[in-house]
């Protein structure tokens, strides 16, 4: 007798169509389960996705390109005519950034902002009969670790060993697999320019990110420089920053400074994250669908008691209860569903959760290595979930609670009678 | 009669409208007293029923007023309106309108719940004392599928009484019930008009019923034909 008298109304109706209101609930609850298992595992990827991204590649790389071909002099002469310039044969310049040294000093003089040089270019490795190529990267091994966390990612030895051993070398785990070659192994490689050197293993590395790791090499940037017959240049300026998501401004503005291309993190990955966007979108219309589902479910059993007990109403409606009461009575019955039905849904995405997450399974390849659903355990999803059923649950009770409130008691006791 | 009327019509009409309006009540002049015990009468049509809801405030005049304690009541808006049903009108209907999944208790209860003047216990108090006048007693835990027609019937004049009504009005309360328990039910509204000043209207159409009131009006055609005291 404690509960108040519409809640204890409305209790008793639902009570009374057990059956109907168990499977509403039901599917309020799959609804809202649903929604908290498909948005730990799709957020849950994609923060994986971009963490393991971002803690391997750079977060904007200066790169030794520009977006636009070079502006030929007559074109600038006569920035208003109409000049055409064809057959331009490219310069066979010594590319890389110029000044690259100072834009590195200026770039690191921003707060929060790292950046560190190097130099990046192809290379064939050859160890007893097994070829590779890979893209071999010159770095500075005291300027490097400031961008990067590869040292967690070092299965073996370490970048600093470079410094001493100038003949190093350090590899990807697949790449030193494929050609066979373990620690301290001496293998020979061969530059575009036609240099050969004698090279020896002193680190190998596994980042989970299979183009770092099937396809790369770091040694001294000097190393490099000379292996490429390119001295004192580099072509990459790589920047690692504390705050990721000011990437793309920091890279326009870069780009706008210095005119070499800056690419963000964001915009290197922007294939996989419009992917990320479809994923999503698919999701939300998918449990969209399942909650509009479930709402027919509530708009169905609250309109079936609305017209069995009419005459109760009537009753009521003559003991004094106005009208707002009586609309009450009805939303509340929508809202104890959708309550109810939230609650069973947060046990429902909670057991999901718990489930995916004790999977494990085996992916060889692909492009990131994984053995498991990685989850994004939020709050934010239940919070969502329990809104978004609720707000559903009251709005279908909508209607035919406005009915049983309109109800022309006379008419009623009249027919009754 | 001396005292002020606690209920009053002046010139009640009731039309039903539509293509072709149907008269229900017209110009029906009624002062009812304190105390009084009036049975309206007459044959099926006569607008019996309909007179009732509109005393009773569950229905809107077409034309005329009802006047609860002197004051306009049938005008004023539908909220207001459900507000005096609850603090001072009772009604009985011919089927007894329990609601089936309360107990007799709680279907007494209701009113005074709804109303919320009361604490919990005295509420309770309350409902226990209304049972017991009404020999019902030892029914309270009960559901109302397991009493007789007549057992039902005095729940609804309990659940009618809970907020102390200044008026209860029953539309044929005792048209599903046999001879004794009808004669019971009058005996009760007999001594609830002597005992308590509550002013209580029924609709029957059992003359011998009706000759237990003090005063019976009797329609025909939606007016008043004639109207005589014991």
């Amino acid at each position: 007798m404690a509960l108040p008298l519409a809640v204890d109304v409305a209790v008793t109706h639902l009570r009374g169509r057990k059956r109907q209101t168990l499977v509403s609930v039901l599917g309020v609850a799959l609804g809202v389960g649903f929604f908290i298992a498909m948005t730990a595992m799709m957020q849950g990827f994609q923060g994986f996705f971009i963490s393991t991204v971002v803690d391997v590649a750079p977060h904007i790389t200066i790169s030794d390109e520009f977006r636009e071909p070079e502006r030929q002099p007559a074109v600038t002469a006569f920035p208003d005519g109409a000049v055409r310039v064809e057959g331009v044969k490219p310069r066979d310049q010594v590319r890389g950034i110029k000044g690259g040294p100072g834009i590195v000093e200026a770039i690191r003089r921003l707060p929060g902002v790292e950046a560190a040089p190097s130099l990046s270019g192809q290379v064939f490795l050859r160890y007893g009969a097994a070829e590779r190529n890979a893209t071999l990267s010159g770095i500075e091994p005291s300027q490097e670790l400031r961008i990067t966390r590869l040292e967690k990612d070092m299965l073996a030895g370490s970048l600093r060993d470079l410094q001493t051993r100038p003949d190093g070398v350090v590899l990807g785990a697949g790449l030193a697999k494929r050609l066979g070659a373990g620690m301290s192994d001496r293998l020979t490689a061969i530059s575009p320019a036609g240099v050969i050197r004698r090279v020896t293993v002193v680190g190998i590395y596994r980042t989970g990110v299979s183009s770092f790791d099937d396809g790369q090499a770091i040694m001294l940037l000097k190393e490099v420089q000379i292996l490429q017959d390119r001295p004192n240049v580099i072509n990459r300026i790589r920047i690692r920053m504390d705050d990721i998501d000011a990437a793309g401004d920091l890279a326009a503005r870069l780009e706008a400074r210095y005119a070499y291309k800056a690419e963000s993190w964001q915009e290197a990955n922007q294939g996989v994250f419009s992917v990320f966007r479809i994923q999503s979108a698919v999701m939300y219309s998918t449990v969209g669908a399942i909650m509009v589902v479930a709402a027919f479910g509530i708009f169905n059993i609250i309109s079936t008691v609305v017209y069995e007990k009419s005459r109760d109403i009537a009753i009521m409606k003559s003991l004094g209860f106005a009208e707002g009461d009586i609309h009450r009575i009805f939303i509340l019955e929508g809202l104890l569903v959708g309550v109810i039905g939230a609650l069973l849904g947060w046990v429902i995405g909670y057991a999901l959760v718990s489930l995916l997450g004790s999977l494990r399974f085996n992916f060889g390849g692909g492009t990131i290595q994984n053995d498991r659903f990685h989850l994004a355990y939020s709050f934010v999803h239940y919070a969502v979930g329990g809104a978004f059923s609720v707000t559903a649950a009251t709005l279908a009770a909508y209607i035919p609670a406005r009915r049983a409130a309109r109800l022309n008691p006379v008419e009623i006791v009249r027919g009754a009678a | 009669m001396s005292a002020a009327p606690v209920i009053e019509a002046r010139g009640l009409g009731r039309v039903l409208p539509g293509p072709m309006p149907v008269t229900l009540v017209r110009g029906i002049d009624l002062a009812i007293a304190p105390g009084e015990f009036i049975a309206i009468t007459g044959p099926s049509g006569s607008g019996k029923s309909s007179l009732l809801y509109l005393l009773g405030l569950l229905d809107r005049p077409s034309e005329g007023s009802v006047l609860l304690d002197g004051r306009d009541a049938a005008g004023l808006p539908e909220n207001d309106r459900a507000r005096l049903r609850l603090t001072r009108l009772g009604f009985v209907f011919q089927f007894h309108f329990l609601l089936p999944e309360f107990t007799v208790l709680g279907n007494v209860l209701i009113p005074m719940r709804k109303l919320a003047a009361l604490s919990d216990a005295d509420m309770h108090r309350r409902a226990e004392e209304l049972l017991e006048r009404l020999g019902l007693g030892d029914q309270a835990r009960k559901r109302p599928d397991q009493l007789s027609g007549g057992q039902r019937q005095r729940v609804a004049i309990a659940r009618a009484l809970a907020n102390a009504p200044r008026v209860i009005l029953a539309d044929e309360p005792t048209g599903n019930l046999d001879t004794h328990n009808a004669r019971t039910v009058f005996d009760i509204f007999a001594g609830l008009a002597r005992d308590t000043g509550t002013a209580v209207v029924t609709v029957t159409h059992d003359e011998h019923l009706a000759a237990q009131a003090g005063r019976r009006i009797h329609l025909v055609d939606g007016r008043i034909d004639r109207e005589d005291r014991a």
